[in-house]
């Protein structure tokens, strides 16, 4: 016994470490001025989050679920309601200033049904541990710890190359910094924290941090999408105070996540609906998806932390919680064809584009909709397939992301046409642009077999032969999108010389690690499985998913291949004759430029297809949106159906 | 016998011909002469070809794309004038913007006159070709050849073919 | 479950009966069309003389994309005749189809660049109803594993007839057959050249030339899952099927895009909904 406490106190130690720890690290960064402090602090205190997260994994591991009782609720609570009142405060002023009166109508709907649980119930709940760590928790922080170090670590090159490369704004670097620490420490508590109350304040933080960082350009346009992106959270945020006010007026103030969810959807349905449909906000889908696509103004490793690999993971984690909740109801299934549609049409409207961070930001809407659908779904293959989703696309995207980033400073471009040859203009982020989208669609890696994952969820599960046939159409979608843009990268264009040159030694670094893990988790993906993803299933559904030993032997085997193969170039070859591209016996400069009729000089232009027509993005979100709003409408009022009068 | 001689894929090129010569070679593909009896193939592709078909006496605008053809096309290839005009320049030889006849660009390995050429000699013409396709096989290194410096080793195969002249 | 032996067959002998398969076709090609046609032995001349050629490419990275189309499809068909995940299979074959792309996008020419664009197209098209017939085979037979789906005693076909008539559908655009040759053709020349390959030439269109053998094996062994309980009649069937195949690629002309795509589109969603929809209710929903 002595032991298990001495123990539990540890634990307590290493949670509110990774809570605050960052937390100090953003107010020193606000107060650094120079850059080479800056980048130290930067470096050491990622190091550290990094390190505290794996050994938190260490110390925890094989334990099962950890409740933690050392957090005493009641200073914290006030704290916690004080620090949120001022952030209301702050938004109200900043919504007057602006003149977004939906944000300010929604900011007070919220304050008030806030400040009205606060005094009437707040002392009727009791929560017993306010913290807990369980495997799902231990993935999250592994993500935020790992990949949101280290893009943090690429923002210190990216943000300088930044404001060389914009000097008419105003270098605003200590407040960019503190804000993504601020936020690491938000989303930290917000996977830790077992007292719904104590989720929701989390859950605030990264609304406000990811509305900061949107408009840190503080153009017209960064503001406007900002707000955007605030009042569609805060929308989410008014439904997660809906559901903690349900929990307290009808169900007793339970309000720990492990007992909520332990009742089953008896109780917990009307919440699990109300905090599904926050959700739905926070991961951006469909009626919703505009915030997400429009945050893309921002700095690049603001579009990565955020809006692909951290927080929105934020919304899917808080519906794979209540997944057990959905199983099996309609609620479940209704969310989860809002996440099935999303996927299909994110998918098709990610075709269209052409700018890179837009497909990107489509990409990432579409998986986030197959991870929520996978949560509706909510059975235990389901749930699998959905964590091993949230984990390796946190993985490729972040790089994908990164890549493009540091692309785009290089080349002034975001437009996937510009990238044409970057093999050849720069070998080495081409190469990681290439692993990026590889590990998003291509068979040994991660993401399809997630997605191989959520197929075989798919026919065991109720209705499951729609969800099905949505997934086929959608991942043909983005097998074209993925490809084409490969396609454009690998192009050996003759006239380009190789320009890359150094590359920004933290960017580099960061680009590498992800590449680096985008084949590593691939590789011990079955220890993933066996050893964190069994038990969290075991223990929350009892029963177990997993890939056949045959299968996993061949998909190592095929990833081996692939990681052979490239070095097939190095061998050495009998020299092959260089013709030129065949263009109808017209006679080519080595640039391709072909004179006309009349001799004038023409430049061959080879662009992607776009399809336009088909999946125009005006079209296609039009009619998303209508299905999904309708869909979300039913799926709230089916809740309340079922979970109140029946 | 190698396989080049069974699988002939051939391109053909129509430089400021009157027609008459393309209708009569694409007379070789149909079920009457049926030429894809001996593996040839019409590819129209210079990459996958091995027999350069060119009917036509090769006006000014033709005289680069004949080159670059011959050029893109992969060793060992082989070079067969179809019609008197291709091979001599015929009726229009002394025409201000005519070449007179494909040799004046590209090294010709057989000819076949006639105008037009009946589709029997231009099947004679392109199995006379095979036999060249071979021994060109015979002789061929990995070396890259430019059009330019091989001229004088292809005309030593020079054949006239077809009959009727 | 994996038999090792049986992949080491399909390598060996996969390309020898694929050659075989595309020699018969062009043969009873040419008898439709009233001619005397090559010999039955002509692919294996074709690619014989193709490696016989002098190396030459536009660029190299084209011969690495090349060898990785040949590489994971024979992979695939391994993996396929060794009795195994039939997803697996098709994501692997996926992996193959997007090297040849690949391939085309890096020669950076204008042709073999719409030619990729339109492979890609045609994966598209074709992509959802691979994936459901794998589901379909499934809930016919409850094993996504080959090794189980052939030896199964249920007339697969007869359960899921519209999965069947879905994938014959779409079995036109994998053989690259008119009237969905859009990106390439086996020897009709087109408004793109030769699409995706028209920058190959030579050995490294030979690779290509053998990876297409291998595939049309692996696509025949698809269809014999269909008829697995009974492997005459699954002879009979694929034999059929086949010079229906031919009969379709001789009397059609080729479609736009656009028809191809939506076409197999609309079939997949019209026979992978209704079904599975059937299935799925006529077993008491429970799939």
């Amino acid at each position: 016994m002595i032991s298990t406490g001495g123990y539990l106190v540890q634990l307590t130690q290493l949670l509110v470490f990774l809570i605050l720890f960052p937390l100090i690290a953003a107010f020193f960064l606000l107060i650094a001025r120079k850059d080479i402090e800056r980048e130290w602090i930067v470096k050491l205190s990622t190091l550290a989050i990094g390190i505290v997260s794996v050994f938190l994994l260490i110390t925890t591991f094989d334990k099962g679920t950890l409740l933690e009782y050392g957090v005493p609720a009641e200073p914290t609570g006030l704290i916690m309601f004080i620090i949120e009142i001022l952030i209301a405060i702050y938004i109200l002023y900043l919504g007057i200033v602006h003149r977004k009166w939906l944000v300010v109508g929604l900011i007070l709907v919220q304050s008030v049904m806030m400040l009205y649980f606060e005094l009437v119930y707040a002392h009727s709940v009791h929560v017993q541990a306010n913290l807990f760590i369980d495997e799902f928790s231990n993935i999250m922080a592994l993500i935020i710890g790992i990949i949101g170090c280290l893009i943090c670590l690429y923002s210190i090159g990216y943000m300088k190359s930044f404001h060389e490369h914009h000097p008419e704004m105003k270098d605003r670097r200590p407040w960019f910094f503190c804000i993504i620490f601020l936020f690491l420490s938000g989303m930290f508590g917000l996977v830790f924290s077992n007292n719904l109350v104590w989720v929701y304040f989390f859950w605030e933080i990264t609304t406000l941090c990811s509305f900061l960082l949107i408009g840190y350009t503080k153009t017209e346009e960064a503001t406007n999408n900002a707000f955007l992106a605030l009042w569609m959270n805060l929308l989410g945020g008014v439904a997660f105070v809906g559901a903690i006010l349900y929990l307290a007026m009808f169900a007793g103030g339970v309000m720990g996540l492990d007992a909520l969810i332990s009742t089953g959807s008896v109780i917990a349905l009307v919440p699990a609906a109300l905090i599904g449909f926050a959700g739905l906000t926070k991961a951006a889908q469909l009626p919703f998806s505009a915030w997400l696509v429009g945050a893309m103004v921002a700095p690049t490793p603001v579009s990565a932390l955020l809006h692909s690999s951290t927080m929105v993971k934020a919304g899917v984690y808080i519906m794979v919680r209540f997944a057990p909740v959905f199983d099996s109801t309609m609620t479940g299934y209704l969310i989860a064809m809002v996440g099935a549609l999303t996927f299909l049409i994110a998918s098709g409207i990610a075709i269209s584009q052409s700018n890179a961070k837009r497909v990107l930001a489509y990409s990432t809407i579409a998986n986030l909709g197959l991870i929520v659908a996978c949560a509706g779904i909510g059975t235990y293959e389901a749930i699998w397939a959905a964590i091993l989703l949230i984990v390796f696309h946190a993985i490729a995207k972040s790089l994908l992301f990164l890549a493009t980033g540091t692309v785009e400073h290089r080349i002034k471009s975001r437009e996937i046409d510009d990238m044409n040859g970057l093999i050849v203009r720069m070998p080495k982020i081409a190469a990681m642009m290439v692993i990026g989208i590889a590990g998003m669609f291509l068979l040994p890696f991660g993401m399809l077999i997630s997605k191989w994952a959520a197929i075989r969820a798919f026919i065991d599960a109720p209705y499951g032969f729609l969800f099905i046939i949505i997934l086929a159409f959608g991942s043909a979608l983005t097998l074209f999108f993925w490809t084409k843009w490969m396609g454009k990268i690998i192009a050996v264009t003759s006239d380009s010389t190789n320009i890359e040159g150094e590359v920004d030694k933290s960017e580099w670094t960061a680009l590498v690690s992800l590449a680096g893990l985008t084949f590593i988790t691939t590789l011990v993906f079955p220890l993933l499985s066996t050893k964190l993803l069994e038990p969290f299933l075991l223990a929350n559904y009892g029963n177990i998913a997993q890939i056949s030993q045959d299968n996993i032997i061949i998909m190592i085997l095929m990833l081996f291949l692939i990681m052979v193969m490239p070095l097939s170039i190095l061998l050495p070859r009998r020299k092959h004759r260089h013709l030129d591209p065949y263009m109808c016996g017209r006679p080519t400069t080595q640039d391709m430029r072909f004179s006309g009729s009349m001799g004038v000089q023409k430049k061959t232009v080879l662009a992607n297809y776009y399809l336009d027509t088909w999946f125009g993005e005006k079209k296609l979100k039009t009619l998303g949106i209508w299905i999904c709003s309708a869909m979300i409408i039913i799926m709230i009022a089916s809740a309340v159906l079922f979970g109140v009068f029946l | 016998m190698t396989y080049l001689a069974k699988s002939p894929w051939l391109i053909h090129y129509d430089a400021s011909s009157c027609n008459g010569c393309d209708i009569e070679v694409l007379a070789c593909l149909t079920p009457m002469y049926d030429v894809e009896r001996f593996g040839i193939i019409n590819t129209g592709n210079p990459k996958h070809a091995d027999v350069f078909v060119v009917t036509g006496g090769v006006n000014e605008l033709n005289r680069a794309v004949i080159k670059n053809i011959y050029d893109q096309m992969v060793e060992p290839k082989v070079v067969v004038a179809v019609g008197i005009c291709a091979c001599s320049g015929g009726v229009f030889r002394e025409c201000y913007n005519i070449s007179g006849g494909i040799d004046k660009l590209i090294p010709v390995d057989v000819y076949v006159p006639g105008c037009a050429a009946r589709p029997e000699s231009i099947i004679d013409g392109i199995v006379t070709a095979l036999g060249i396709l071979e021994e060109k096989r015979k002789n061929m290194t990995n070396v890259p050849q430019k059009s330019a410096d091989n001229s004088a080793s292809h005309n030593q195969n020079n054949q006239s073919a077809g009959g009727t002249q | 479950m994996i038999d090792l032996i049986l992949a080491i067959v399909f390598v060996l002998v996969a390309p020898v009966i694929g050659a075989l398969v595309a020699g018969v076709d062009r043969k009873v090609t040419a008898h439709m069309q009233g001619r005397v046609g090559p010999s039955i032995l002509q692919p294996f001349w074709d690619v014989g003389k193709l490696f016989e050629k002098e190396k030459a490419v536009v660029n190299e990275t084209q011969i690495f994309y090349a060898v990785c189309y040949l590489v994971f499809m024979v992979f695939t068909g391994a993996l396929f005749f060794a009795g195994g995940d039939l997803l697996l299979v098709i994501f692997a074959l996926t992996l193959s189809q997007v090297f040849l792309a690949l391939g085309a996008f890096a020669a950076y020419s204008p042709y073999s660049y719409v030619g990729a664009e339109r492979e890609l197209l045609q994966i598209m098209a074709y992509e959802p109803m691979v994936i459901l017939t794998a589901v379909g085979m499934f809930v016919a037979t409850q094993s996504f594993n080959v090794s189980d789906i052939i030896a199964t005693k249920v007339p697969v076909v007869l359960v899921i007839p519209g999965i069947f008539l879905g994938f014959v559908y779409i079995l036109t655009i994998k053989l690259r057959k008119s009237p969905f040759d859009i990106s390439t053709s086996h020897h009709a020349h087109q408004e793109i050249v030769k699409g995706v390959t028209t920058e190959f030439s030579g050995p490294t269109l030979a690779l290509i030339e053998v990876t297409h053998w291998y595939e049309t094996v692996l696509l025949l062994g698809i269809l014999f899952l269909f008829f697995g309980w009974n492997p005459l009649l699954a002879v009979i069937a694929i034999i059929v099927l086949y010079l229906l195949e031919i009969l379709i690629d001789n009397t059609n002309a080729r479609v736009r895009w656009q028809f191809a795509v939506k076409s197999a589109w609309l079939v997949a969603l019209i026979v992978g909904i209704i079904n599975l929809a059937a299935l799925y209710f006529l077993s008491g929903g429970v799939p």
